[in-house]
């Protein structure tokens, strides 16, 4: 008796684990299986069903021909907009986050907890609060609607995250590996570059990845910094799915969707452990 | 060891940037706040007229209406979930790794892409409720997202769906870290699984919950870029929130003043429930 209810449990819990699995893939499936579809099929048929006649065009014309804003360029500037802002975006700040962690663990400095504290806290501001006086100074340095204005932008803020990342990885790094090296002479420099970051890669995968896909999906400096030259990958989707001209061409904006996703849907892929660590990092735990 | 020239000197950009574009701005905005600023930023005092008059508005009292049962129900509902599939998921089942990599894949994608996919399923004219009635339910209806009264609903269902693996990863971290030997001396006693959870393995996850709870609340307050992309901010203003009035007053209505005060209020709510967390967490810190 007994073990028919606890394998009766055990089926139970499979088909709910199974079940919410599917209900999470759905939106991606989704995406995909209408990406593929001419529109009447979307418009007559169902969401669920396998395109009946299989077609690239909505990629094509996501990716070259859609109108975005004015013009008639597809996401492909934007996609690669937002490469030119993520790459020195992400490596700017995860080498400043690497010098802070060193420097605030290994040296003893008035104001160093209160400086991390403020640190800290940064990455928990609503980014509205700073948006107007941002804003301005953009313009005054010239920056406004540029890549290079939102790459500043978010390596600032980027600061809080990367410090706290560096800071709690070098807090818990072995001090005899630091004075045996200090010992042997080295100097400022050399204990940062031939022994702390030498060891770092683990802390340097979870910050380049953490980086990666918080910039890559960041919306709101965007939206509010950039104009159509410099839009990144996000606003420009949200200006392909929300302009109101002509037919909805769902199988355009499900194409521009999964084209949007892809890097960080390949970043989690590849090292969804280090993606969690991320995660988990970045809720203060550790 | 004591800190030279050197190290002071390199951590000082950052610290200046953080004082200033952190800092420096929010004290900015403050100040604009009680200013009369509208298109552009203008110096002339003006004292707490603009918090009465955001106070006062229709707008802003719907972005709080519409934040509270937002924040309220995507708390609840993506910790509940999240416990109970961290719960499952620790059965030791076969394809854990597959299955919590499913749960958390959707964290990886930006909330205008989940905001964009959402739409669509939930749009009756293409989505759920145009499939259900293609395939026979011809009296299904899901028209949440273009009814007034519902769609905040929706901005619930979509940001759930995006965060909930995040919490689940949280809670089964804890569950893991909870000390096997209580369970097993429970075990032995004749404890059965869902007493041991109940009774000693779910009140030592009390840190979870309040880490957890930080995070959804401040996620909620920040909470922009979903709105815009499923609903932006429609039908009406039935899916505003303070984010989106912010937005708005600022750059569209040519209310600058009006939209700093509001910024102001968004960010006490988040420093209220974000600083005693923080203080408890620098504690530990300095003490560990």
């Amino acid at each position: 008796m007994d073990k028919t209810v606890s394998r009766f449990l055990r089926i139970a819990l499979y088909v709910i684990l199974v079940g919410t699995a599917l209900m999470f893939i759905l939106p991606v499936y989704v995406m995909v299986v209408n990406s593929l579809k001419p529109l009447d099929e979307i418009r007559n048929g169902n969401l669920m069903s396998l395109p009946m006649e299989w077609t690239l065009a909505p990629w094509r014309s996501a990716w070259s021909t859609a109108q975005i804003g004015v013009q008639a360029t597809g996401l492909k500037p934007y996609f690669v907009n937002s490469f030119l802002l993520v790459i020195p975006a992400v490596v700017l700040s995860t080498l400043i986050g690497a010098l802070n962690g060193y420097i605030l663990t290994q040296f003893k400095m008035r104001f160093a907890h209160a400086l991390f504290a403020a640190m800290l806290f940064s990455v928990f501001i609503p980014f509205q609060i700073v948006l107007i006086p941002m804003a301005k100074t953009l313009g005054f340095l010239g920056l406004a609607g540029t890549v290079k204005g939102l790459v500043f932008v978010n390596v600032v803020y980027g600061i809080g995250f990367t410090t706290l990342f560096f800071r709690n990885y070098y807090a818990a790094f072995p001090t005899e590996l630091i004075r045996s090296a200090r010992m042997d002479g080295a100097d400022f420099f050399g204990v940062l570059l031939r022994i702390l970051l030498p060891n770092s890669a683990p802390i340097i995968v979870v910050t380049v990845i953490w980086q990666f896909t918080n910039i890559w999906n960041e919306f709101l400096f965007g939206a509010s910094f950039s104009d159509y030259t410099s839009f990144p990958l996000t606003v420009a989707l949200n200006n392909l799915v929300s302009s109101s001209t002509g037919v909805k061409e769902y199988n355009v904006h499900f194409a521009g969707a999964f084209i949007a996703a892809i890097p960080t849907l390949i970043v989690y892929l590849v090292s969804g452990k280090y993606f969690v660590r991320g995660l988990m990092a970045g809720s203060v735990k550790g | 060891m004591k800190a030279g020239f050197l190290p002071k000197l390199l951590i000082t950009p950052s610290a200046l940037l953080v004082l200033v574009c952190v800092y420096g701005y929010i004290m900015f905005t403050i100040y604009l706040s009680f200013t009369a600023s509208t298109l552009m930023p203008q110096y002339e005092w003006v004292g707490t007229a603009n918090y009465v008059r955001l106070m006062g508005l229709e707008n802003w009292s719907v972005a709080l209406s519409n934040l509270w049962v937002f924040a309220s129900l995507y708390i609840v509902i993506a910790m509940a979930l999240g416990l109970t599939l961290a719960i499952l998921i620790d059965q030791k089942v076969r394809a854990e790794s597959g299955l919590r990599s499913v749960f958390l894949y959707p964290m990886a994608l930006s909330f205008i892409v989940t905001g964009t996919a959402w739409k669509w399923l939930l749009d009756p004219g293409v989505g759920l409720e145009h499939t259900m009635q293609t395939l026979g339910w011809s009296n299904f209806t899901f028209g949440w997202i273009k009814d007034s009264e519902m769609a905040i609903y929706c901005v619930v269902i979509a940001a759930v769906w995006q965060t909930t693996g995040f919490v689940m990863a949280m809670f089964l971290a804890g569950l893991r870290g909870v000390d096997s030997e209580q369970i097993n001396a429970a075990r032995l006693d004749g404890a059965k699984s869902w007493q041991i959870y109940q009774r000693i393995i779910i009140p030592q996850l009390g840190p979870v919950f309040i880490s957890a709870f930080v995070i959804l609340a401040h996620m909620a307050i920040k909470s922009y870029d979903l709105v815009i992309a499923l609903t932006n901010g429609g039908p009406g203003r039935s899916t505003w929130l303070p984010s989106v009035f912010m937005y708005q007053y600022t750059f569209t209505r040519n209310e600058m003043a009006v939209g700093a005060a509001s910024s102001v209020l968004m960010l006490v709510a988040i420093g209220v429930v974000v600083l005693p967390y923080l203080y408890g967490e620098m504690r530990k810190v300095k003490n560990g």
